[in-house]
């Protein structure tokens, strides 16, 4: 008896809000749901805070037009009842923000074709999904060329999260800056096989410091590096959000992930009828790479930078202009003078000139 | 060699927390529950423990109030598993749930603001010990105390009546029963002693280790304790063995890799566990039963009336 009415009432349940969703569509032709899922908290002060302040862009760019959702700390073996509950309550554009979400938003957008999707840093489409990413290897280039200017160990640390193409993209990138203008640098690499753990970071930016390393710099997402570096009166930059707050007199610059302008022209896209599936990947020239204030270096050096980024937003300056030369001391495949969006996005070598080989 | 002082006080100060969490732990063990909830309470101390000293400005009351909000998640444990008999390995693996998402929304304000530093103790003519000296005695106040905690819970434990009668508990609560101990009291305050040390460990997370707040920045170190209260087998100062060894093998681990030594660093990252199973290995080839565990460990005690 008692499931009889569990089940009855879970059929009125249903009815009601068949009923609810009947009557929707006369209200979503005014207000346009977006949601999104994010890996971490929102206040994790790097990649899901720069997320979530793309979210709120939104809302500000269209009052009164659009409504927005999010779902955060997310874990991505568990996510798609959590993307689906999303595509189920009336949202028409989903962005879901890590890599892991790869799968999941596939098959969910398979089961609600009307909805769109958007996945961040994956690289599988469909008619309702659509990807983007953003070159961040272009900010790690600047900062690699101030960090070859300002070092006077002629050693850098590098605080690696994991060995991922994006991260060794990165590397690469980064010491190619600093060799640019500091032909002996140094750059010494320590792995903490985590995008988050504060200690630990911290522990890798102090190893790298007492073997030598004057400047840090970091792919992990919290400021403990800069925080260690800042405390033995060493230099160091900023990871995904400004983290001057850290260290006032040790920063640099930060990179500065900006989704903003993106998540903007995507929902405007939606509003106008105009939403199509693709692969964006771009990074200083559309403003989704942003930099912070360049400070507590010499003007010269500033300048450089100031340069670097400016070349690099017209397109004079391209991080990975050929030739490109492996550890193992052979060119790399190489069309147009420069490496192509996929050779960067799939990039499993160090170049030469780095010591060290890439984790497995 | 100058770069040795250094890396000894980075393990020093890595180690700390998982000492402090794991002695805790130990005497929580020791009184014959298990309290799987340290990670919880761990992430908790941080939280509370950042608000306080950024309300109060004083990174002392910071600590103090840590501990404070540790030991008061642990009564919750306490209570359900002592006087209501709950199962304590899920109402611990429920503290540590519990404790992650009470933390975020004690720190939800405080996340991104930075701290200044606590003052490092500098203890005159021992410091200038060559080496060691620069790495022991120059460490910060917390360091010390977790020393001065492990000398007490050892004392405690092995020379005090009440330590006696504690163990007694965890090793045959139907016996101390009916000799007339009180178990349920007794256990009720190892497990707000053990919740005390972890919030104090949280809080040494985000006022000294690193001075911050974001959540899940206990990152499994509540397990590591865990880990090393098995590790340490019944002997406080194995607990101090395993802690620096655990700790060293992390700072080691990145200093060959900042050196350029192929080591896999991932299977580096799991040494801590894998040192575990094998300690838990070698006692039970040894033939001691249970590797050290106190006899009544993990059963719920419920009175005959």
């Amino acid at each position: 008896m008692l499931r009889h009415s569990f089940k009855l009432g879970a059929f009125a349940l249903a009815v009601g809000l068949g009923a609810a969703s009947l009557a929707a569509p006369a209200l979503a032709q005014e207000k346009l749901k977006v949601g999104f899922i994010y890996v971490g908290p929102v206040g994790d002060f790097g990649w899901s805070y720069q997320h979530d302040v793309g979210r709120k862009a939104i809302e500000a760019a269209f009052p009164g037009k659009v409504e927005t959702t999010f779902i955060e700390n997310v874990p991505e073996a568990d996510s798609e009842r959590s993307i689906e509950q999303l595509a189920r309550t009336g949202h028409k554009l989903i962005f879901t923000t890590s890599f892991g979400y790869m799968e999941p938003t596939l098959k969910v957008a398979k089961k609600y074709p009307n909805v769109m999707f958007e996945h961040a840093t994956g690289y599988k489409r469909d008619k309702n999904v659509a990807t983007y990413s953003a070159k961040f290897h272009e900010g790690r280039y600047i900062i690699g060329k101030i960090a070859g200017k300002m070092s006077k160990t002629g050693t850098i640390g590098y605080v690696g999260s994991m060995p991922i193409p994006e991260v060794i993209a990165g590397i690469n990138a980064f010491y190619l800056g600093a060799k640019s203008v500091n032909p002996t640098i140094k750059i010494k690499i320590a792995w903490v096989n985590a995008w988050f753990d504060p200690g630990k970071e911290g522990d890798a930016a102090k190893a790298l410091m007492d073997q030598g390393a004057d400047i840090i710099t970091q792919h992990t997402d919290s400021p403990a590096p800069l925080q260690q570096a800042a405390a033995r009166g060493n230099l160091a930059f900023g990871q995904a959000s400004d983290m001057t707050a850290f260290g006032p007199k040790n920063i640099l610059t930060s990179i500065i992930d900006d989704w903003n302008p993106y998540y903007i022209e995507r929902t405007r896209a939606m509003l106008e009828g105009k939403w199509a599936s693709q692969d964006v990947f771009d990074g200083i020239a559309k403003g989704k790479v942003k930099m912070g204030p360049y400070v507590n270096m010499p003007d010269d050096v500033k300048k450089i930078a100031m340069e670097t980024e400016e070349g690099i937003r017209t397109g004079k300056i391209d991080p990975f202009t050929c030739p490109v030369i492996a550890q193992d001391g052979k060119a790399v495949e190489c069309k147009d003078g420069k490496l192509n969006d996929g050779q960067i996005a799939g990039m499993n070598f160090y170049v030469q000139g780095i010591e060290g080989t890439v984790p497995k | 060699m100058d770069m040795l002082p250094l890396i000894l006080a980075t393990i020093f100060t890595a180690a700390t927390p998982l000492l402090i969490a794991a002695l805790g732990e130990h005497v929580v063990e020791r009184a014959g529950v298990l309290n799987l909830g340290v990670e919880g309470m761990m992430i908790v101390g941080a939280a509370t423990g950042f608000a306080a000293a950024v309300l109060s400005d004083s990174s002392v009351f910071g600590l103090l109030a840590g501990a404070l909000a540790g030991m008061a998640l642990s009564a919750v444990f306490g209570v359900l598993v002592i006087f209501f008999a709950t199962n304590q390995v899920a109402t611990g693996l429920a503290l540590t749930i519990l404790g992650l998402g009470l933390a975020g929304l004690i720190g939800q304000n405080f996340v991104g603001q930075p701290r200044g530093a606590i003052a490092a103790i500098e203890i005159p003519l021992l410091k200038d010990i060559p080496v060691l000296g620069k790495a022991i005695f120059t460490g910060d106040p917390v360091f010390y105390l977790s020393l001065v905690l492990v000398a007490l819970v050892a004392f405690g434990l092995n020379r005090t009546r009440i330590g006696l009668l504690l163990r007694a508990v965890g090793e045959n609560h139907t016996s101390a029963h009916s000799l007339g101990l009180p178990v349920r009291r007794l256990r009720f305050w190892a497990i707000l002693f053990g919740g005390l040390m972890a919030g104090l460990a949280g809080a040494y997370l985000s006022l000294i280790y690193t001075r911050f707040w974001s959540p899940g920045m206990s990152a499994g170190r509540g397990w590591i304790a865990l880990a090393l209260v098995v590790f340490a087998a019944g002997h406080v100062w194995r607990l101090v063995l395993g802690a620096y060894l655990f700790g060293g093998i992390t700072v080691a681990q990145l200093h060959a890799q900042a050196g350029a030594i192929a080591l896999p660093s991932q299977l580096l990252s799991a040494l801590p566990y894998l040192m575990t199973i094998a300690a838990l290995l070698v006692l039970s080839l040894s033939g001691r039963k249970g590797g050290g565990a106190a006899g009544s460990l993990g059963q719920p005690f419920v009175p005959e009336r």
